[in-house]
């Protein structure tokens, strides 16, 4: 029992019916500034609970004070608490933005955005399959709210395709477990992974057929090719803010690839081991240059970023795919770099495209931008970071995945197509830079950007910054993250270490 | 009577990917909905097929002693069911509101090239 574990899901849910409740009676003044003190909340116990684990063992809390297998567990290990700070000071910052006005279209921001950091919380936390499941649910239903947020037929387009590619996902996810708990008998992961080694000869189809579906379950979310055609048009159409909060979306997606493929599907697994390295790799690189490709052919800003979305999942995939602990770590780094460098493009394209008038974010030349040097310069720095330029933390992370690459057989094929969408991202991004900063003439006659709208973009930019300034310490905080996750026994032990000893007795 | 319902679940399955891939949401909505009935079915009976059995163990029931059902799929397929009810509800208002606003019912918002006629 540890209610350390159980905070980071239990702050949110309160905090969303909190907001709900008090709707009608606190100014939507007083609600903007109650969300952000949650959020601060928020980020402070996931502070408290990343220096924890650092230090200690993996917690684990049993809802209700039922056993391990038994009952559904959540548990925090280095990579969950990892997870946690990245999402909360990502939500910060969206937020910090949103409320500049994005939250005043429709009622129910601040309780919807609230729950989504449930769904995101719980869904980094849980030790259960069918839980993960539930918590998918809420972080989706969450999200198509989020989506709509603020009307117009191009989002109720996107949002129709997103809501029905998820639901038909969830299917799946339904179909996986069942069949997990049809020939294994359980759906917690410590337990599963347990099992899932001496699986009967007999069951080892359906176990295998379990495995992958959930790995196209998980590609869904992460928009790994060829299931990645949602994305585009999801993010560019929704509101700044919420395409900024979207940046962790994928990475759940990626995040549950590496949790089932390192935990269940591990070395240990006996006839089903490395289930998903093998689909894993290729698909990632493909992805990479699918995505960079996309980039450069998007005629709008907002939809060149989402693709760039997508390169980002490919690098991170295949650092996850390569499987070592140096390129597991380097990925972990490189999924905090690449969501708050996603965030601070998402909401710059939404500044950039207030300032131009009827042009929007359109690739064409338009009118100039108010404070164009000021909005020009960020959009340089966000690009550096996105393209993977040095000295920024972009360039940092692909190093580390790339070095981390060599020692694996396939390594000529992930350099050249890692270093090819890199100079593709990189092109795409310069051609939109110039089309839009260079190639202006006239005045759009918009009120230029405040300092309180360039605030969170100043402030994304500047984590990316000390991303790169303390790497040293946080590279060694994602290695030992990732050494935990290649030796599962130590989950697992922590997990069901209480039952396995009640039984021997 | 595994056979039975192996095929039921089948069935449902074909049908309701056949709908969703479909172009309008109508049948998109419908096909969702049998491809969850599908699955809620599939999740019951993982926990094996077993008839006049109660799912709990009590010592006072006769029943129990002979055996009983794994009560586990059953909360699974509630859950399910339950989310699924509330994801389908979503669905179809959001189907209206792109009916009402994209001024067709076409999946991607545009009519076909043979509605005009």
């Amino acid at each position: 029992m540890n209610p350390l574990v159980i905070a980071p899901v239990l702050l949110p849910l309160l905090a969303g019916t909190l907001l709900l409740l008090l709707r009608g009676t606190l100014s939507l003044r007083v609600r903007r500034g109650l969300n952000l003190t949650l959020v601060t909340m928020q980020i402070l116990l996931a502070a408290i609970l990343l220096m924890t684990v650092g230090e200690a063992d993996i917690l684990v809390h049993t809802l209700g004070n039922w056993p391990a297998p038994y009952g559904i567990v959540l548990v925090a290990d280095r990579l969950a608490a990892w997870m946690l700070l990245v999402t909360a000071i990502l939500a910060w910052f969206a937020l910090l933005f949103a409320v500049r006005g994005t939250d005043a279209g429709s009622r129910h921001f601040h309780p919807l955005f609230q729950l989504q950091l449930f769904g995101l919380n719980g869904a980094f936390l849980t030790g259960d399959l069918f839980n993960l499941f539930v918590f998918f649910e809420i972080l989706l239903l969450a999200s198509y709210g989020l989506l709509l947020h603020g009307g117009g037929a191009r989002r109720t387009r996107a949002g129709l395709h997103f809501v029905a590619l998820n639901l038909a996902g969830s299917t799946l996810f339904l179909f996986a477990a069942g069949t997990f708990y049809g020939t294994l008998g359980t759906l917690n992961m410590a337990d599963l992974a347990v099992k899932v080694a001496t699986t009967p000869p007999e069951n080892l189809g359906l176990v295998r057929a379990a495995g992958l579906l959930l790995f196209g379950v998980f590609a869904l979310k992460a928009a790994l090719i060829p299931l990645h055609l949602w994305l585009p048009a999801a993010y560019a159409s929704t509101s700044a803010p919420v395409a900024a909060l979207f940046a962790i979306m994928t990475k759940v997606g990626a995040y549950c690839l590496l949790r089932v493929g390192t935990l269940i599907f591990g070395e240990d697994a006996g006839p089903v081991a490395n289930l998903y390295t093998d689909w894993l790799l290729p698909l990632a690189l493909i992805t990479l240059i699918v995505g960079a490709l996309g980039a450069l052919s998007a005629t709008e800003l907002r939809r060149q970023i989402a693709y760039l979305v997508v390169v980002s999942v490919g690098l991170l995939l295949t650092a996850f795919g390569l499987g070592t602990s140096a390129a597991i770590g380097a990925g972990l780094y490189y999924l905090a770099h690449a969501t708050f460098a996603a965030a601070a493009l998402f909401l710059l394209a939404d500044i950039i495209a207030g300032g131009r008038g009827t042009s929007l974010d359109r690739l064409t030349p338009g009118p100039a931008i108010p404070r164009a040097g000021l909005v020009g310069g960020l959009f340089f720095v966000a690009a550096l970071l996105v393209a993977g330029l040095p000295p920024l933390s972009g360039f940092l992370g692909k190093f580390l995945v790339l070095k981390a690459a060599l020692a694996d057989p396939a390594w000529p094929w992930a350099m050249v197509l890692v270093l090819t969408s890199g100079l593709l991202g990189m092109i795409a991004l310069t051609r939109s830079g110039s089309l839009l900063f260079l190639r202006a003439d006239g005045r759009s006659g918009a009120t230029p950007a405040s300092a309180g709208d360039l605030a969170p973009v100043v402030g994304l930019l500047a984590l990316c910054l000390a991303l790169t300034i303390w790497a040293g310490p946080i590279l060694g905080f994602v290695q030992s993250a990732a050494d935990q996750l290649l030796r599962p026994q130590i989950y697992i032990q922590a997990v069901l270490g209480s039952t396995i000893q009640t039984e021997h007795r | 009577m595994e056979a039975l319902l192996a095929l039921i679940v089948g069935v449902l399955t074909a049908c309701g990917v056949y709908l969703i891939l479909r172009g309008r949401t109508f049948p998109l909505v419908l096909g969702l909905t049998l491809l969850s009935y599908a699955v809620n079915l599939f999740l019951f009976a993982t926990g094996r097929l077993a008839i006049g059995l109660p799912p709990i163990i009590d010592r006072n029931l006769a029943e129990t002693i002979g055996g009983y059902t794994d009560p586990l799929p059953q909360a699974l397929v509630l859950t399910a069911i339950v989310i699924g009810f509330a994801m389908t509800a979503f669905l179809i208002m959001l189907a209206l509101k792109a009916r009402a606003e994209l001024g067709n019912d076409h999946v991607d918002g545009r009519p076909d090239p043979g509605d005009r006629a």
